[in-house]
């Protein structure tokens, strides 16, 4: 199989959630000399901005996108010491959370596979996290983004109080905050005080990329 | 009324026991699963009535639109059903948001779900065909919660069977429909004077 073969089949397994042959592919790629690098930025996540479209457009539901995110991350197990070890820097790292009350994950992970696949490293606190717990992790893990996840409109206001949480730790100027969730919405984010609001996993990575590089740029020295 | 088909058999019921002149047109329960789609599909079957020259109101909840059927509603001048979902309709809403406060990880079934199970959620989320999604969707809840409208021992084996399912204790609550009879009433009453046809569209 040439590696412009193998690729093909490695982005045509990942878009359908064949996690065993995704698994193979990445093993027989590696064996045959195609770097980490390639098979993630040439395959894997190409495969995955795919079916974020596909979900964007209604295309696909939410069991394909969990089903190719599935295949993608045992993919990733392999290539991820591999990648550390060639010095491919994660173009940002993420801390995530279902707020506290809240049980509801299927959106959260869905944003995470998507950063995962767009080079994020990801840091998920899981569901019911507490303010004290992002507020730890944030201090901890000093991420670029802290993002809280409500599925319920009786949950939602956690975010105002996540961000008081931060503001008081002292930690509020130093993380970008995003919010989402299926009753979240832009005026909600802005009332709230986040810097960033998605409606779904893909526009979720576009807005911490943007939200990463203007914070960068700002940092530069004039 | 245009219902949910969740709630569109007991208000058929509800209508007929009363000897209210209602027609219920029922959209899929399906929709639930993708609820972007709820305010638009009602709309458009609400113009077509209204146009029709009948007096309609919505047999939803907020039911997942975020302010989209109320949106719907604000624009043609009809009414809908209270509450956020039709568990707060069935079972009262202080009386939900005190459970789901006791135990957020309580996952609620009515006889709809309980008897629609397969085809209204292991079906449309995948796991007919894919079971090691179980964990990723259902994996966090801790109890399940039957709140039953009329809990005959079919449905309650049947309930038995989808708490197996999560491997969770199931607790019944007898609601009955009469909260959903009061919401009923409320609505019909609030809507805009009858110019309705005489014959069912």
């Amino acid at each position: 199989m040439t590696t412009e073969e193998l690729l093909r089949q490695l982005y045509d397994q990942t878009l359908t959630g064949n996690g065993p042959a995704v698994l193979d592919l990445t093993r027989s790629g590696l064996a045959g000399g195609i770097g980490p690098e390639t098979l993630l930025y040439e395959a894997l996540i190409p495969a995955l901005e795919e079916v974020g479209a596909r979900f964007e457009r209604g295309d696909f539901f939410v069991p394909e996108m969990l089903i190719a995110g599935k295949a993608m991350a045992g993919a990733l197990e392999v290539l991820r010491p591999l990648l550390a070890e060639t010095g491919a820097e994660s173009i940002g790292t993420v801390v995530m959370g279902t707020v506290k009350g809240d049980v509801h994950d299927i959106g959260k992970n869905l944003v995470n596979i998507m950063f995962e696949g767009a080079g994020f490293r990801v840091i998920d606190l899981g569901v019911q996290v507490a303010p004290e717990k992002f507020v730890e992790a944030v201090a901890e893990h000093q991420p670029d983004i802290v993002g809280f996840s409500a599925f319920l409109t009786t949950t939602m206001p956690m975010f105002k109080a996540n961000i008081h949480a931060l503001t008081k730790a002292g930690l509020r100027d130093r993380v970008i905050v995003m919010v989402g969730g299926a009753p979240v919405t832009q005026e909600y984010a802005d009332a709230v005080g986040a810097d960033g609001y998605a409606a779904d996993a893909s526009a979720a990575v576009v807005k911490a990329k943007q939200l990463i590089a203007g914070r960068r740029s700002a940092a530069l020295p004039a | 009324m245009i219902a949910c088909g969740a709630l569109a058999g007991h208000v058929r019921e509800i209508a007929a026991r009363r000897g209210w002149p209602l027609h219920v047109r029922s959209l899929p329960a399906q929709l639930h699963n993708r609820p972007g789609q709820i305010a638009p599909e009602a709309e458009r079957m609400a113009l077509d009535l209204l146009g029709r020259g009948y007096r309609v109101v919505l047999g939803y909840a907020d039911c997942g639109s975020y302010g989209a059927l109320d949106e719907v509603c604000a624009r043609l001048g009809i009414s809908r059903l209270p509450g956020l979902h039709c568990y707060d309709v069935l079972a009262g809403p202080e009386a939900i948001a005190a459970m789901l406060a006791r135990e957020p990880g309580t996952y609620l079934l009515t006889d709809f779900l309980v008897r629609s199970f397969r085809a209204s959620v292991l079906a449309p989320l995948g796991l007919e065909d894919h079971p090691e999604l179980w964990s990723d969707y259902f994996g966090h809840y801790r109890r399940l919660v039957w709140l039953a409208q009329a809990a005959t021992p079919e449905l309650a084996r049947r309930a038995e069977s989808v708490a197996a399912m999560f491997g969770l204790p199931l607790t019944v609550i007898e609601v009955g429909t009469t909260r959903l009879e009061r919401a009923l009433e409320a609505v019909i009453a609030k809507g805009p004077p009858a110019h309705a046809a005489a014959n069912p569209p």
